[in-house]
Formats: C-alpha cells, sequence, structure tokens
C-alpha cells in the first residue's frame, strides 16, 4: 500500500493496463511525448511508442469517431479529450454513435473506448477550463459515465472502464490531480461500475455526491458532526448507471436527502437524483430534497472573487445541512 | 454462373478480371435495381413506410467495392449503398428483411429506419441518419488494421452533400497523416436531397481537396463500372501497400427523388430529369458485356429469372418475419444489463406503457 496522488493512480492505471492488454491504446492531444498537458499519460510514449501512443491533430471529434472504429476492429481505445470544455465538437460522435452502436446494431457492434477527460472549477480556469459537463452525457442511455474521488476509486474504476466493453466517459476532477492523495493498493483491484460508496455514515441526513463534492461533503459533514448533525456521504462514483439502491437505502434511514454538484444547478445531474428519490423513497421524506449547485450563469468567471462566488465549497454545504436538519 | 466460351474475353483480360467476374458484377448491379424498385413497389402499395434509394449508384458501387476482399476488409457505407452491401456479401433478403424491419433483420432487428444498413458478419459497419459521422469510423478501423498489422483495408463512401461535414476534413487529415489503408468514395449525384452541388462546392470536383491533404484523388464516371473498378483496385493496392489513403470521386446520377418522402419535380429541370438514363451504368454496362461476348441472350434471361426469384423470395420471406417483441426492446443498451436502474414499478418511467399502480408487467418487461 503506497500514498499516491490522484494522478499518479490515473498514470499507473494505465501504464499497467497497457502492460496488460497489447490493444489498448492512448491517443488524444498532447498525450505523447509530452505526456499530456496534465502529464497523465507521462512516460507512455516512451514505453509504448508511436503505434500505442498516439498525439493527434486538434480535433476532437475524429479522436472519438476513429476510436469507435478502432474499437470495432479489435483495438480497446483510451482516448483523453484535453478539457472536458472541448469536448463537444465530439458530441456527436460519443451520442449518435458509440452510445447507440450496439442498440442500433441490435448487439452486432460494441464500442469497447474509455474517453478520459479533465473537469470541473477552482483551478482559475474560466469559462472554458472549469466546466462541470457531465449532465448532458449522463442523459444518454448507451453510455456509462464515472467520476471517481479517490485514488484508490481512480485506480479500480479507470481498470474497469477500460475493460468494459461497452464506451465509458470517465471525468477526472483537475483539481483532484494534485491535491488529493489517498492509499493505493499494489494489487489488479478492480471496483465495478455503477456501485457507490458510503463514505461517511450518520442517521439525520443522506449527502449524494460526487468528484471534487464528495471531498467537500466529507469536510462539510465534518464541520456539522461538531454542531451535533450527523449526516451520511453517499459518493456516487458512477453517475450511470447510477446505482439507485444505495442512495435509496441511505435516504430510507436518514429521511432527508441533500445533492451537492458543482455543475449550473439548473438540469443538473442532481435534478435526476432528485427525481429518484422524490419517486422512490417519498414515504421515508421528512423534508424537501434539496439541492446545492452551481448557480446559472453560462461558465465559472475567471477573477478570483468571482470564481470563489461560483464554487461549491464545504461552508455552502455546511450553511446547507444546516438549514435541512432544521427543517 | 456458366460462361461458355472457354478462355476470358478481351473486355476481362484488359482489367485482369475474368468472364465470370463480369458476369457476376452484372448480377449484383442488376440485383440491387431489382430490389431498389421492389422497395419502391411495396412502399406504393403501402406495405413499407419509407423508402431511399440507391438508383442510379449502383454501377459505381459494385465496381468500386469488387477490389475489396469480403470477410477482411471493411467497409463503412451510407443510407444508398444497397450495392455495395450486396458486393460485400449482404443478400436481397437481408435488404428486404431492412425495409421490413422484422425482428430478424440482421441490421438491427427492425431498430432503424430502411437504409441504416450494417452487418457485422460481413465487416459492414452499421450507420446512422447524421450524415458523413462513418468516415471516422472507417478511418479508425484503418488506424486498427495499421497498428494491428492485419493487412486489411477500409472503405467509407458518402454522398458529395456529406463530403461537406467537418468529420470528412478531421478524418481525411488524419488518414493521410498516418498513411493509413484507407478509401474514401464519394458518390456525386449532384444533390444534396434537393441543393444541386453548384450550391455544395465552389469547386466542379470533391477529388480537388485530394490534394490538400497530399493524398491522391480521382475523379471517375459512375456509369462506366470497369473504370471504377481500376480506380478502386489501384486505391486498394496503394492502402495495402502501405502508401495511404485515395479519395475516389465517382459521378453517378440520382434516378429517384431523394426518398419516398421527397417529390424532386419541385427542384429538377424537367429535361434533366429526362436524360438521367442515358447514363445509367446498368444498361450500358449490359450493352458492353453483350459487345464483348460475355453477355448472351440466354445468360442474359436466366440471371433475369434468378434475380426475381430471389427477390419475390426476399420479400415473401420478409414479409411474413414476426415483428420484434416489445419485451426486448430494452435490450442491448449496453452488453450487460444493468437491474440497478430499473424504474420503480408504477412504471411512470419505464417506456410510457404502465401507468397503473401495481402493474409490474412493464417493469419487469424492462430487465428480461
Amino acid at each position: 500500500m503506497a500514498l499516491k496522488t490522484f494522478i499518479e493512480a490515473i498514470r499507473e492505471t494505465l501504464v499497467e493496463e497497457m502492460r496488460r492488454d497489447p490493444s489498448i491504446i492512448v491517443l488524444g492531444e498532447d498525450v505523447g511525448k509530452k505526456g499530456g498537458v496534465f502529464l497523465a499519460t507521462d512516460g507512455l510514449w516512451a514505453e509504448f511508442g508511436d503505434d500505442r501512443v498516439i498525439d493527434t491533430p486538434l480535433t476532437e471529434s475524429l479522436i472519438v469517431g476513429a476510436s469507435i472504429g478502432a474499437a470495432m476492429n479489435g483495438i480497446r481505445p483510451v482516448a483523453e479529450i484535453q478539457f472536458a470544455d472541448f469536448i463537444f465538437p465530439a458530441f456527436n460522435q460519443i451520442l449518435s454513435e458509440a452510445s447507440r452502436m450496439r442498440y442500433r446494431s441490435n448487439n452486432g457492434f460494441g464500442v469497447p473506448m474509455t474517453i478520459r477527460a479533465p473537469y470541473g472549477g477552482g483551478v482559475h480556469g474560466a469559462l472554458y477550463h472549469s466546466q462541470s459537463v457531465e449532465a448532458f452525457f449522463t442523459h444518454i442511455p448507451g453510455l456509462k459515465v464515472v467520476i471517481p474521488s479517490t485514488p484508490y476509486d481512480a485506480k479500480g474504476l479507470l481498470r474497469s472502464a477500460i475493460r468494459d466493453d461497452d464506451p465509458v466517459l470517465f471525468f477526472e476532477h483537475k483539481k483532484m490531480y494534485r491535491s488529493v492523495r489517498g492509499d493505493v493498493p499494489d494489487t489488479d483491484y478492480t471496483i465495478p461500475l455503477g456501485r457507490a460508496a458510503v463514505t461517511h455514515a450518520g442517521t439525520r441526513m443522506t449527502i449524494v455526491a460526487y468528484g471534487l463534492m464528495a471531498h467537500y461533503a466529507l469536510e462539510a459533514a465534518d464541520v456539522v458532526a461538531e454542531e451535533g448533525i450527523s449526516v451520511e456521504v453517499v459518493d456516487l462514483r458512477t453517475l450511470r448507471p447510477i446505482d439507485k439502491e444505495a442512495v435509496l437505502n441511505s435516504v430510507r434511514k436518514t429521511g432527508k436527502c441533500l445533492i451537492v454538484y458543482e455543475d449550473n444547478r439548473f438540469g443538473g445531474y442532481g435534478a435526476e437524483v432528485a427525481a429518484i428519490v422524490a419517486e422512490e423513497a417519498f414515504d421515508y421524506l421528512d423534508g424537501p430534497v434539496t439541492r446545492i449547485a452551481g448557480p446559472d450563469v453560462p461558465g465559472v468567471p475567471y477573477n478570483h472573487v468571482l470564481e470563489d462566488w461560483f464554487m461549491v465549497n464545504p461552508e455552502k454545504i455546511a450553511d446547507g445541512i444546516r438549514k435541512l436538519a432544521a427543517y | 454462373m456458366a460462361v461458355t466460351r472457354t478462355t476470358d474475353s478481351g473486355l476481362a483480360a484488359s482489367v485482369g478480371l475474368t468472364d465470370a467476374d463480369l458476369v457476376a458484377m452484372y448480377h449484383k448491379i442488376a440485383l440491387a435495381r431489382a430490389v431498389d424498385e421492389r422497395m419502391w413497389i411495396l412502399n406504393r402499395a403501402g406495405r413499407i413506410p419509407f423508402v431511399i434509394s440507391g438508383q442510379g449508384h449502383e454501377g459505381a458501387q459494385v465496381g468500386i467495392a469488387w477490389p475489396l476482399e469480403r470477410r477482411k476488409d471493411w467497409i463503412a457505407p451510407f443510407y444508398r449503398s444497397i450495392a455495395t452491401c450486396l458486393a460485400f456479401g449482404m443478400t436481397a433478403q437481408d435488404i428486404l428483411m431492412a425495409q421490413y424491419a422484422k425482428a430478424s433483420d440482421p441490421s438491427s432487428g427492425g431498430r432503424q429506419m430502411p437504409g441504416h444498413y450494417g452487418n457485422v458478419e460481413n465487416n459492414l459497419v452499421s450507420l446512422s441518419s447524421p450524415v458523413a459521422t462513418q468516415m471516422l469510423h472507417a478511418v479508425g478501423i484503418a488506424l486498427a488494421a495499421k497498428i494491428r498489422k492485419t493487412g486489411q483495408v477500409a472503405m467509407t463512401s458518402m454522398g458529395e452533400g456529406s463530403s461537406n461535414q467537418g468529420d470528412v476534413h478531421e478524418g481525411l487529415n488524419f488518414a493521410a497523416i498516418h498513411r493509413l489503408p484507407f478509401i474514401l468514395v464519394i458518390e456525386n449525384n449532384g444533390y444534396a436531397i434537393s441543393v444541386p452541388a453548384a450550391m455544395e462546392l465552389a469547386t466542379l470536383d470533391v477529388a480537388d481537396r485530394a490534394s490538400g491533404y497530399g493524398i491522391p484523388g480521382v475523379v471517375v464516371d459512375g456509369s462506366d463500372v470497369l473504370a471504377c473498378y481500376r480506380a478502386s483496385k489501384e486505391a486498394v493496392d496503394r492502402a495495402r501497400r502501405g502508401d495511404g489513403p485515395t479519395l475516389i470521386e465517382a459521378k453517378v446520377i440520382r434516378l429517384t427523388a431523394h426518398s419516398s418522402d421527397d417529390q424532386q419535380t419541385k427542384y429538377r429541370p424537367e429535361q434533366e430529369l429526362a436524360e438521367l438514363p442515358s447514363h445509367d451504368a446498368l444498361p450500358r454496362f449490359r450493352d458492353q458485356l453483350r459487345e464483348a461476348g460475355v453477355l448472351s441472350e440466354a445468360l442474359e434471361a436466366t440471371i433475369a429469372a434468378e434475380i426475381k426469384a430471389e427477390v419475390d423470395a426476399a420479400t415473401d420471406h420478409a414479409e411474413a418475419e414476426p415483428d420484434p417483441d416489445p419485451s426486448t426492446a430494452m435490450r442491448w443498451v449496453f452488453a450487460e444489463e444493468w437491474p440497478s436502474e430499473t424504474p420503480p414499478p408504477w412504471g411512470l418511467g419505464s417506456h410510457g406503457m404502465a401507468g397503473h399502480e401495481g402493474d409490474t408487467s412493464a417493469a419487469s418487461g424492462a430487465v428480461d
């Protein structure tokens, strides 16, 4: 067991998976000699060479579209979109092609492909290097969406994503790359897709979160614990397929549900969680299903005061917990 | 196919084929036309709701598909690719099953509109409706072939209208950089639904763009089957040698409206429509084979009878096959099923069918 940063866990997983399976390739912008703008693929080109670590032109649609084709012809691509903000030229390939291929061919073709994309704010990235874009993609049947929050989960889930026979979108919060450390065993463990984790046990309220917000939720849980409010934190880890039972079991126990996400509030992923809880745990609720999320402006503003205004943080979450607890 | 001569004709020899090859090519072209005409009859008779046609493209499609190796090479076709699919291993029955969208339709099990062919056994990529997306799939297949050193060639085809999509640029650029075993076929029929080529392209030929990617671009008369064959053979050989991609533009004609929901007399001049048959590859190739002594009257009659029997049998079969069962409609979203996403038993979120409290049939159907 060794202490590793979030990005070290991801890089190690890529290296180990590529050693295990020669059909795995990595492709994207600057992923070769440079090793990616965040160094997630550092060292891969030196070890695996031009054929398996491919610097693409600035063509997101090609990165995904060619990965789809390669996946149909015996390759297992791990594509990198440099920033989640830049994924939209590939949206059609993800939505209309990768996610529908198995269904539309009646299981004739599958697309075993992983798309990694750094997302999230709080990094002075402004409108186009800070976005949380998961809601656009969790709406799509046929696409799995993963957002890990710890190095341990990142490794286990990335292994599962790469080994999965369907397309998986794997979002990594940029702010966590070097600020989050955790124990990562040297074993070939996997974490199954579609399974949440209860990361903090509690009794009075369930907080549902993922990615960076799963950390902030834990910090907020510690703060309010000192005030005598016991909250349970459910880290979803996989957004689609969602682990409904983990959410519902917790809410049925605590009777209250607070959903935290960094994305714009309106129509965000948390809205679906709220709907599930309202539909399927209504009889257990003794307070309104509540969301804490980013404000509905078209992006994270750059100036640090404005960015702080935008970002959900542990204080805002703790405040929300207190209000809901008092309901 | 019985050919009475003991040595091959000069025509066959001139392109390095046998008379049997030429007859087989003619058979595919004529079969594609017969299947296509049957589709329109079935549509007008109210048997199938929609037709999208390949009439006028068949000669180019068969000539161009012919040099590829079936079940080794790949084609990502488009919605007019009936003859391409027939030349690459699908049958008239396979095509008609897609028109009827029956459960055993090998393209999609009745999930896709007619014209969205695809078949894993024959390395024909399943296609969608947003045009030119298949460009990148074929490039990716070629990339995989290069990495895995399989010796495969990947081809895709589309109309000149589709050639304006950004995916075509991204794909050609990448295929050229990596010298991938890839062929882009533009079947230029002069119209993107109703918009004439002059409003889609600033140049006469899409093939002119090839030089911008540093690859060969060739223009070929789509009514000349053997010219199409030769252009494709050269491109396939080149790809197989590792010398990179080729753009082939075949000038073809669109004999029908865009689809069964289109009325082309609204936007095409009468004179132009009247002249179309003189550019049709089917009669031209038939005359060419007759003249070369490859196609006798007797052989032609035999082929016509075989085709009619095949299309009749295919129609009867497709007509009689069962529709897909709605209880299967949730299957193959993923390779495995995900009961964790099963909708609540009252089914409001399932597929709009249940709606009664206590009725769990829809929900349980969702995870069958």
